[in-house]
């Protein structure tokens, strides 16, 4: 197979007629500000859910002392505020990566990024341990763009891979990754401590304590600016180059951004399976490739997913709570597991 | 010849495993690593028995049961039981029992399950491995909700039942285990002959006049009750399979399942009591043997794509 039929084939995005036609006679803006709307009310709505009783009445009264209003303003608002940033964040680095790899099986979790950042973590964590936390995320963000970039490194010596098989070496590399975690987690004593790393979950998101997603969020908006050089990247590299564009820089540049965004959300929320990968690939079933249009829609797709499962995970076992990873690693999995059989029976 | 190698190697690693080192009590001594030799004797040869088999089902050697997500599918029975069943009923039920019905679900769902999947037409071994790698994560993501549905003080006390290693195995079902091992190894023993023919594929095994896909599905069941005997008593051992079998495929240099079906079992064997020996008396339990397996064994698959990819 030649790499412009492995493209060609991975590249074909398939959407079900109905939602194709829905998509063609809606316009992108129309559906974009339906999106925003929806996503406006879910998070009014998940201001008010959760185990104290909160009404829209004790926030108006803005009464510092009443305990609903610090509920709200400790807890609540910043949740909201750090499942908005991780869902967009996540979703763009997924995203953003599916195009300068050019293979859209391929995310923050089957590339390594997102365990080298959990090894990262524990490092930071087993030899910094009494540093700050920016210390330790520093480490978590050099770790994930080391395991990145040896990824790459093995996918291009890999070279004629199929498409699948992409990912497949990916997710085993993380694997390897995770082993090597897990051994010096088991020998300090610290399994405990990296399962909770390793399931992402927003009960202890308090007001101070997640702050650095808004780093995530910059930078978020950094891969807008940048969306046009890293759509010529995914093109190949004699047209990028020939279009003057500096290939190397710019695709190193764009998976450090990545793994800047995966190492954040790791170190504050924990690991989140199958955002990175399930969200961008919906999104541009409906709306197209054109990365500078499609990736506002997918930073609000990504928010309203994670929003979704974690008020799933806030009502399922009320008044306990259910981690959202493990929430968004069946709904996700079950997606992707759509998307992969779909491309094969289509494609063939 | 393999096989007779494999046999010494497996006694010294037995003897040596039994008698290392011993202090104290000599009954009570040999009592608890006799038990713990029993295990991991049933659980080697059940992963190297099952993985050869589903690599012939499924007609390619980079897919083992565990990385399609079998085990992961016995512990979401196991903690699916514990949630309807409630947990004071599933702590008072008879283990042996449970076991039954365990596996008993297991095979309903897992020959179901993969039957649909390979049965799809889709010959493509690295769809079908993605797909086990994402069921298997889903089945745990599961796992973990129906685990936090259950509430969180009984909790605490499923916990022990529910997740063996190789450092506690499951002792309850060890005769059970070895009954069920012995009882499905001398009752598929005949159909290896014919699996020869089904590894040559669909349209020579039916011209040969061997049933493909009854034969298929009966090795799907072997499968599935084997994993489930190896899951109850350990828990989930990824990449082990991949591992013994490649290398008896290696080693015995031929396709006859005769051979290769004994030879994985027996490498399973070795390597986890042999395994397991040199962690416990050299390296004084300072890693657990399932990490490294699974660090080896997740180097080894890349390995094997690469390989395949430069074919």
């Amino acid at each position: 197979m030649t790499e412009s039929q492995a493209v060609e084939r991975g590249g074909a995005r398939v959407a079900p007629p109905l939602l194709l036609g829905l998509a063609r006679t809606l316009n992108g803006q129309v559906l974009t500000t339906a999106a925003v709307i929806l996503l406006a009310v879910v998070s009014f709505a998940s201001l008010f859910i959760g185990v104290s009783d909160v009404t829209p009445l004790d926030v108006l009264r803005l009464d510092n002392s009443n305990h609903q209003t610090r509920v709200f303003i400790e807890s609540r608002v910043p949740r909201l505020a750090a499942i908005l940033l991780a869902g967009s964040a996540l979703s763009v680095s997924g995203l953003i990566m599916q195009t300068l790899v050019r293979n859209r099986f391929v995310a923050p979790s089957t590339a390594g990024t997102m365990s080298s950042a959990s090894l990262g973590l524990l490092v930071g964590t087993l030899w910094f341990g009494s540093a700050s936390i920016f210390l330790k995320m520093s480490i978590a963000v050099a770790f994930a763009m080391a395991g990145t970039v040896l990824f790459l490194a093995l996918v291009q010596w890999m070279r004629h891979m199929d498409i699948i098989v992409v990912p497949l070496a990916g997710i085993m590399f993380g694997g390897v990754i995770q082993a090597a975690t897990t051994f010096f987690a088991f020998k300090y004593d610290l399994l405990q401590s990296l399962n909770a790393w390793l399931n992402g979950d927003f009960s202890g998101t308090l007001r101070g304590r997640y702050e650095l997603l808004y780093i995530a969020g910059a930078l978020t908006l950094v891969t807008y600016i940048f969306a046009n050089r890293f759509m010529l990247v995914g093109m190949g590299r004699e047209f990028a180059v020939n279009l003057g564009v500096h290939y190397e820089r710019v695709l190193y540049g764009g998976l450090c951004l990545v793994s800047c965004v995966s190492a954040v959300v790791v170190v504050v929320v924990g690991v989140i399976p199958f955002m990175g990968l399930v969200v961008p690939n919906l999104v541009s079933m409906v709306m197209g490739d054109n990365l500078r249009r499609v990736l506002p829609a997918t930073a609000i797709g990504g928010a309203f997913f994670l929003l979704f499962c974690d008020i799933l995970s806030r009502t399922l076992r009320y008044p306990y709570e259910i981690p959202v990873g493990s929430i968004v690693g069946v709904g996700g999995g079950l997606l992707f597991l759509l998307l992969v059989l779909r491309s094969r029976s289509v494609g063939r | 010849m393999v096989l007779g190698v494999l046999l010494v190697l497996f006694t010294v690693a037995a003897t040596l495993f039994m008698t290392y080192d011993l202090k104290g009590s000599l009954d009570y001594a040999l009592q608890l690593r006799g038990k713990k030799l029993a295990g991991m004797t049933l659980v080697g040869f059940s992963v190297g028995y099952s993985s050869v088999l589903f690599h012939t089902a499924t007609h390619n050697r980079i897919l083992t049961p565990s990385l399609m997500g079998f085990d992961s599918l016995y512990v979401l029975i196991q903690t699916l039981a514990a949630y309807f069943l409630g947990t004071a009923e599933f702590l008072q039920m008879d283990a042996r029992l449970r076991f039954g019905f365990e596996v008993l679900a297991m095979v309903g769902f897992a020959a179901l399950l993969y039957r649909w999947l390979l049965g799809r037409g889709t010959r493509d071994v690295y769809v079908l491995v993605l797909v086990g790698l994402i069921l298997g994560t889903m089945f745990s993501s599961l796992t973990e909700l129906v685990m936090r549905m259950i509430d969180p003080n009984e909790f605490s006390r499923l916990q022990d039942r529910l997740f063996a290693n190789f450092s506690t195995v499951n002792q309850e079902l060890l005769v059970v285990s070895a009954v069920t091992v012995v009882g499905v190894t001398v009752t598929s023993w005949p159909m290896l002959k014919q699996l020869d023919v089904v590894a040559l594929g669909d349209e020579q095994a039916t011209n040969l006049g061997v049933e493909h896909r009854k034969l298929v599905t009966r090795s799907l069941i072997v499968v599935a009750i084997l994993v489930s005997v190896s899951t109850a008593l350990v828990g989930p051992v990824a990449f082990l399979g991949l591992l013994v079998s490649n290398l008896a495929y290696q080693l015995t240099g031929t396709f006859r399942h005769r051979y290769t079906v004994p030879v994985a079992g027996l490498l399973g064997m070795v390597a986890l009591v042999g395994g397991q020996f040199v962690l416990q008396e050299f390296l004084e339990f300072q890693t657990r043997l399932s990490i490294i397996i699974s660090f080896a064994g997740g180097l080894y698959f890349i390995f094997l794509l690469y390989r395949e990819a430069r074919r």
